[in-house]
């Protein structure tokens, strides 16, 4: 065969064979590539190095690092996302409630009150609530003060003491001077001070004194105390200027007690009736059935008339007021189960009050004085001559006891020039502010929730208050302070009240003591009954007449200086919750004002708030310069101003806000006067916008909206609501045509299976005091947004309530209806989310971010919104909120929302509810953490959830149960019972449509549709038929 | 030789040739700006600046930075949207129902008014995105996209999920047809910048016209096209409105939740639209010296329009009024009493005055002839259809049902700023527009034009 031998090329360059191509013949590649290539240098390597080096140190730079530690050793008690509760006592100044504290991992976050008290009775108030916030002030003092110069507590003391027995070897003065001490142990620690410098003094005193009540009762029955009042029996109460439900005396008390006279219900359908006779429109007056305007002048010229129209006897000096004469017929009617009250502090008339009480048979039914309260010990001649003292250079050294009297007594800035004569001079409290900015010494005192302590607000009812977090800074209690100073070897104060508590109260006690003791903490009340004592009336009604008498009236205008429902007293004003909660009246929010009658007002047009300043002169006073509020109801010739603003040393949340009226009050017949005659009221023309969360006055005759019936009607069995929307069909001819629009549905409706939650609020029984605000927005860390995003409309509260007045125009004058009353009936709606069936928000949310739950609950799902707004715009109820801002960890909120602003305010929100984002829908959600702990605490214990297991925030804090949340598929709930809810129909056993037999229940615009799962009771008022118009 | 019919009046006047066509249009894409149209361009890009600003502030700092309030969470925002959106109606309209019904004298108005519909559309477009709370979120959740979140999923019962899809597919729709027009003209351009040696205008707009050669059987698609997306585009017209009328006609809010508004609200929408049209048209016409192709006949018809969608508006405007009492419903009633009446009655009223009110001066023909008139009056009509929706949005939620949350609502700089934004954008974007690309559709005028390649004189303009 032929050899045959091809050439196979690889291509054209083989062929070719040229000198490139042999070059790079033995290469795999004939372009080198970059792996093969040996250009990097030494050089390259160290740049790259270089490089490397750098970038490694600047991405070390990373934000800071916040470290979670869990805990090394587990305290006993403390398991993570559990909460404790501790017994304790709220204590400020006088006021006191019993409460149960919640902790979560050693932070309290939430205040409940302590229904095994029966003084408050599980009730709380806005303040109580509160409360729990300023424990978290920023403004709290972190240790020991020397003036302005941080010290330490050993130097303090060292100075404190030898100055002390320096001056009490020179005989010098020494004066306590405290608020209202409602603590026995306190009181002994004081003791022992004095015993050690016996030249000390103790004076109380009361921002709201009631100085006038303990001289009037000391005349009238020989013993200087306050009796207790019981609301609850009396069916008949005439309330002459006393804002029982607001701020006198013991609101918290009163309120749970009013809730019970003034509840109906089908068992029960008789309510007491309240008179109420008064300048301003206090939230009590708001809840009277018949409310009357009078001049403060004429309170006691009212009494008078009262007097003479029960005991048939004619002191002169009385004044006719209208409804007085029917009051008069009622309260005898009613004799034993009658109480009439006075507010002022004026001796005369509080023995003109006890006489008509006395004449009533009060005592010993509605007025308890075999069970005295200690709520206001204060005493206003010494106080006075106290400060005149200080004044005149005779004081040596005064200790400021957790009292402000610089900013809060009438003389406080006398106080103030006058501490410069003081050589020592020491404030206990727990924040600096007004009076601690002039003294040479802070000894700060821990705030309650972090402090042992006691209290006896009743004769024989202790209360015994315990820490629920250690102290957060280098305070020392108070006591101890006082125990130290005056040279005592055991000061420890937990020590000393549980032997004092051993020593008083464990004699015939058959437990042993640390038992006994652990069973007072765990209640947190101590309470025995008091021997039953008589008193009789031996006071001089025509010496109280005639001082009355000869009282200076007159004047073209009179003032009122009240405390609001809110800020109170101020002694809280740093405490955002309480600076956002609307006033219950004037819905007004981060301001102050005064309240001027419609008639009286140059202020014409009060849209939106827009008003003018007025100047306002006491005779003999500075003039202060405030913005007009216009008020219905408020009497005219009156004017109110309310005290607890003007703080200049607060803190960041209050200061600049207002002006400190306490300055306004007088002491008149030697107790403190909250009202003035003869006062110069100057509108000027420099304008103003008052923050109010409602601008809106009336509900415009809407009878879907709130719904009232007269008591005499409702007597009758066969009453019905007088409001029952019906919808015209072509269906149903048999009826005419009419149906229940909860028949007509496009929807299939949703299936409850397993729990259906629903609420009730009592419109009778709401008092419209905030307490439930203050909750909701404590237990769902609610964002509070400041002055200035209030004016602009964009709160943030979940719950609110709706304060409607009423109108004289008929319900078809659109103009004319939108116009309050003179002296309008006020009715209160707490509103919050309405947790639809047929929710018309779910719907139109393009994302699916609201949505309902198998158990009812209309859901935000935040983590979902996109904020569209939507939602908020269709629903009917307004209750979504929009995050309008960032309002966390945006120093633009920093005084407004310090909760969620500073790492000391942080410490106070619940880690069960999420901090909503910029930019998200937020709204009241049935407080679904609750819910969902107590299903998982039945589950656990493999049972189904009981009644009453889960309570709304609300719920919880309505003084007088107004709220009642529950499962409306449960026949035993108490909700259910409430409400009549119809047994289930065997056909439809998970329908939504719930029929209630309880002829009060109503649901809000229930002619649209939506399908609330919350229901209405009807007000319902103590009024005569045959009034047309009862407030005059 | 051109032909004159006896019956009717030439659309194009001053005897123009298809070359004469390709040139008055064309010049204005070759020749440099005039110091008008810069003047113009740097008011405009001042204004989109400041807004811009506005924008960024807002997207910062968070929704707030409006006047809005926890009653009325709508104002500005949306009411802008409505209007923008219905001012894009009138482009559509021109190209897509009138080429249906073969409308000629449309011809030399579509271009600009489709232009003004993608410009609308986009300015519209800006104000659901920038009223989110979320906004980086709400781009795409709005969307039913695939996720790892299970059933998780848009919501298609909101009508806010439904516009999202009208308002897309409307602004994709219309964007393809007004390209496509553009296309022949596009070519037209460049064939003249090959011609004058401009090669980067050549290859510009070579680009831009995908390489048309104007054959027969590409003239042939391109008509089909037209026709196909004419009639895509026709549904669109009424689908929109309506869709965007559903955002509240489905709602439960009084003075929203009304039957009529799909009908109201399309008749609304093409009456701004007009309006709007003749507004730039009547500039446009004057800057570009245009008087030949946009003609007093044009404006004519259009006022016509506007006489017949005005009444509409007016006729609804009357029958809401009429429902609110007839139906005894007290929320309904009132609603309306309060904008009669209100604290915002001083909106209604203008909203009256320019919508019901002015446009019946065009039954005057020397009102509806007159381009001084109808420049005022095309503007007092956008004033009153912007009122209107206000009106309807702000007035209607600011007192609803519960009368404790009855608020006002106050604008602030922002609310005002991000208005201004779309009008300096849509200017600008309109001043390119007009500086780039052809203002005319040249293709289709040339086939209004009576006549062949030489230029006879016309009597009336001898």
């Amino acid at each position: 065969m032929e050899e045959s031998k091809k050439i196979y090329w690889k291509g054209i360059e083989q062929l070719a064979n040229n000198s490139e191509f042999v070059k790079h013949e033995s290469s795999e590649f004939a372009q080198p590539g970059p792996e093969e290539d040996l250009g990097h240098s030494r050089r390259d390597f160290l740049k790259m190095m270089g490089f490397g080096v750098s970038a490694a140190a600047l991405a070390a730079c990373e934000a800071p690092i916040r470290k979670a530690i869990p805990y090394v050793n587990k305290p006993v008690d403390v398991d993570p996302s559990l909460p404790n509760y501790y017994a304790s006592s709220y204590v400020n100044g006088g006021d006191y409630c019993s409460i149960v504290v919640k902790v979560r991992e050693g932070r309290p976050i939430k205040i409940d009150g302590n229904a095994l008290s029966s003084v408050s009775k599980g009730g709380t108030s806005a303040q109580v609530e509160a409360s729990v916030l300023s424990l978290y002030d920023n403004s709290r003092l972190r240790g020991p003060r020397v003036a302005s110069k941080k010290t330490s507590w050993e130097d303090l003391d060292k100075a404190v003491t030898s100055k002390l027995s320096e001056l009490a070897g020179k005989g010098g003065q020494i004066r306590i001077v405290s608020n209202t001490i409602l603590s026995p142990s306190t009181k002994a620690v004081i003791e022992k001070f004095t015993v050690k410098y016996p030249t000390t003094q103790h004076i109380q005193y009361d921002q709201s004194s009631h100085y006038g009540m303990l001289k009037a009762n000391e005349e009238s029955f020989g013993a200087a105390m306050i009796p207790s009042y019981d609301f609850s029996q009396a069916d008949v109460i005439v309330s002459v200027a006393a804002d029982f439900l607001g701020s006198w005396l013991s609101p918290v008390e009163f309120t749970k007690q009013y809730g019970i006279t003034r509840n109906v219900s089908e068992e029960k359908r008789d309510m007491s009736r309240h008179y109420q006779f008064e300048s301003n429109l206090s939230i009590t007056g708001a809840n009277a059935d018949y409310r009357s305007q009078i001049k403060p002048s004429q309170e006691g010229a009212v009494l008078i008339q009262l007097y003479n129209a029960i005991t048939g006897s004619s002191l002169s000096g009385g004044a006719d007021a209208k409804h007085l004469a029917k009051a008069a017929k009622d309260l005898l009617a009613s004799k034993g189960r009658a109480l009439v009250v006075a507010g002022s502090n004026d001796k005369s008339i509080q023995v003109l009050v006890n006489a008509i009480n006395a004449a009533l048979g009060s005592y010993g039914s509605t007025i308890n004085t075999t069970t005295p309260v200690n709520y206001r010990q204060g005493n206003d001649e010494a106080m006075a001559s106290f400060v005149t003292d200080v004044e005149g250079g005779k004081i040596d050294a005064v200790i400021f006891y957790n009292c402000n009297p610089v900013y809060d007594h009438p003389m406080g800035a006398k106080l103030g020039a006058g501490l410069k004569k003081v050589s020592l001079s020491v404030a206990t409290n727990y924040k600096e502010e007004e009076t601690g900015e002039l003294v040479g010494y802070l000894a700060p005192d821990h705030h309650f929730l972090e402090a042992w302590n006691d209290a006896e607000p009743k004769k024989n009812h202790f209360s015994l208050g315990q820490p629920a977090i250690t102290p957060i800074f280098k305070s020392r209690a108070a006591q101890e302070s006082l125990l130290t100073w005056a040279g005592e070897s055991n000061v420890d104060y937990f020590e000393f009240v549980k032997s004092n508590w051993k020593s008083w109260f464990y004699k015939g006690q058959t437990l042993d003591f640390q038992s006994f003791w652990d069973k007072c903490l765990y209640d947190g009340v101590l309470e025995s009954p008091n021997e039953a004592t008589s008193v009789s009336f031996v006071g001089n009604v025509d010496a109280a007449a005639r001082t009355i008498a000869s009282a200076p009236k007159g004047g073209a205008f009179e003032l009122v200086i009240y405390e609001s429902g809110n800020i109170g007293n101020g002694s809280q004003a740093n405490n955002p919750l309480l600076q956002e909660l609307p006033d219950p009246i004037t819905k007004a929010v981060w301001d102050h004002y005064v309240t001027v009658s419609p008639l009286d007002a140059d202020v014409k047009d009060f849209t939106e708030s827009f008003t003018k300043y007025a100047t306002i002169t006491v005779p003999g006073k500075e003039p202060v310069k405030l913005p007009i509020l216009v008020q219905p109801g408020q009497a005219q010739g009156t004017i109110g101003i309310p005290v607890g603003y003007g703080r200049t040393k607060a803190g960041l949340v209050a200061d600049g806000i207002g002006k400190n009226v306490y300055s306004l009050i007088s002491l008149v017949n030697g107790s403190l006067n909250y009202t003035a005659t003869n006062i110069k009221f100057e509108p000027t023309t420099d304008t103003y916008q008052i923050a109010q969360t409602q601008t809106h006055n009336t509900y415009m005759g809407r009878e879907t909206i709130v719904q009232e019936a007269l008591l005499s009607d409702y007597k009758n069995k066969s009453w019905t609501k007088s409001f029952n929307p019906e919808v015209t069909t072509w269906a149903s001819p048999e009826t005419g045509n009419k149906v229940d629009p909860d028949t007509l549905s496009m929807w299939k409706g949703h299936e409850y299976k397993n729990h259906h939650w629903g609420m009730a609020v009592d419109l009778n029984t709401c008092i419209g005091c905030g307490a439930c605000v203050v909750a909701c927005n404590v237990e769902n860390n609610v964002s509070m947004v400041g002055r200035d995003e209030v004016i602009k409309r964009r709160e943030m509260h979940w719950l609110r309530i709706d304060r409607y007045y009423s109108s004289d125009a008929d319900a078809d004058n659109w103009n004319d209806v939108q116009i309050a009353s003179n002296n309008p009936e006020v009715v209160f709606q707490p509103m919050m989310c309405q947790h639809c069936n047929n929710a018309p928000c779910e719907t139109v949310c393009p994302v699916a971010a609201t949505t309902h739950s198998t158990e009812g609950l209309n859901q935000m799902t935040y983590n979902r919104c996109i904020g569209t707004r939507y939602c908020a715009n269709n629903c009917p109820y307004k209750v979504r909120r929009f995050n309008w801002f960032k309002y966390h960890d945006n120093s633009q909120f920093e005084a407004s929302n310090p909760a969620m602003n500073s790492d000391l305010g942080k410490m106070v929100l619940n880690p069960d509810v999420t901090v909503r984002s910029r930019g998200v829908m937020e709204k009241c959600s049935f407080c679904v953490q609750r819910i969902q702990a107590g299903k998982l605490t039945a589950k656990k214990e493999r049972r189904p959830l009981v009644d009453g297991e889960v309570t709304t925030a609300c719920q919880a804090s309505c003084s007088t149960g107004a709220i009642v949340f529950g499962d409306v598929n449960n026949p035993e709930s108490k909700i259910s019972k409430l409400l009549k809810i119809r047994p289930l129909d065997p056909a439809k056993p998970h329908r939504i449509d719930k029929i209630t037999d309880n002829p009060r229940a109503y649901q809000m615009l229930e002619e649209i549709g939506v399908k609330p799962n919350i229901w209405y009771l009807t007000k319902v008022r103590n009024q005569d038929k045959d009034n047309e118009k009862v407030n005059g | 030789m051109q032909v004159t019919s006896t019956v009717r009046d030439p659309l194009v006047t001053g005897g123009k040739t298809v070359k004469d066509v390709s040139h008055d249009i064309s010049r204005q894409v070759e020749g440099s700006p005039t110091k008008l149209w810069w003047m113009a361009m740097a008011v405009s890009i001042a204004v989109m600046a400041y807004g811009f600003y506005c924008l960024c502030f807002l997207l910062w700092n968070g929704v707030g930075v409006w006047g809005l309030n926890k009653t009325v969470g709508w104002a500005w925002d949306i009411t802008n949207f409505v209007w923008w959106v219905g001012i894009g109606h009138a482009g559509t309209l021109i190209s897509a129902i009138l080429l249906l019904f073969r409308q000629k004298w449309r011809m030399s108005i579509n271009r600009a008014a489709e232009a003004m519909t993608i410009f609308a559309v986009i300015c519209a477009a800006t104000f659901p995105f920038a009223h989110m709370g979320r906004l980086w979120l709400g781009f795409y959740w709005v969307f039913p996209l695939p996720n790892t979140w299970g059933s998780l999923w848009a919501n298609f019962n909101s009508p806010l999920l439904w516009d999202v899809f009208a308002i897309s597919t409307y602004f994709t729709v219309s964007l393809v047809f007004w390209y496509l027009g553009l296309i022949p003209d596009f070519a037209v351009i460049r064939d003249r910048a090959v011609v004058q040696g401009n090669k980067v205008r050549a290859s510009v707009y070579n680009a831009l016209s995908f390489g048309w050669q104007g054959g027969a059987k590409t003239w042939s698609r391109y008509e089909s096209v037209a026709l196909i997306l004419a009639g895509l585009s026709t549904p669109l017209v009424l689908s929109v409105h309506t869709i965007v009328s559903m955002d509240f006609a489905t709602s439960i809010v009084p003075g929203w939740h009304t039957t009529i508004f799909p009908p109201y609200f399309v008749a609304g929408a093409i009456f701004s639209g007009f309006a709007m049209v003749l507004t730039l048209l009547l500039i446009t016409r004057a800057v570009f010296k245009l008087e030949d192709y946009i003609t007093i006949y044009h404006i004519e018809m259009m006022n016509i329009i506007i006489i017949v969608t005005g009444s509409i508006v007016g006729i609804a405007y009357i029958t809401e009024l009429f429902i609110a009492w007839y139906s005894g419903v007290e929320y309904e009633g009132y609603a309306f009493y309060n904008r009669v009446q209100g604290p915002y009655a001083w909106a209604y009223w203008s909203m009256m005055t320019c919508n019901v009110i002015s446009p019946q001066l065009f039954w005057i023909k020397k009102i509806r002839t007159s381009l001084a008139a109808t420049f005022v009056l095309s503007i007092v009509v956008n004033i009153g259809m912007w009122f209107e929706r206000f009106v309807i949005i702000v007035t209607s939620i600011h007192r609803d049902y519960v009368p404790s949350s009855w608020t006002m609502f106050h604008p602030t700089k922002y609310d005002i700023g991000e208005y201004l934004f779309t009008f300096g954008f849509f200017f600008t974007a309109f001043l390119l527009f007009a500086k780039f690309f052809p203002v005319i559709n040249m293709a289709e005028v040339k086939s209004i034009i009576k006549g062949g390649g030489e230029k006879i004189e016309n009597k009336e303009h001898h």
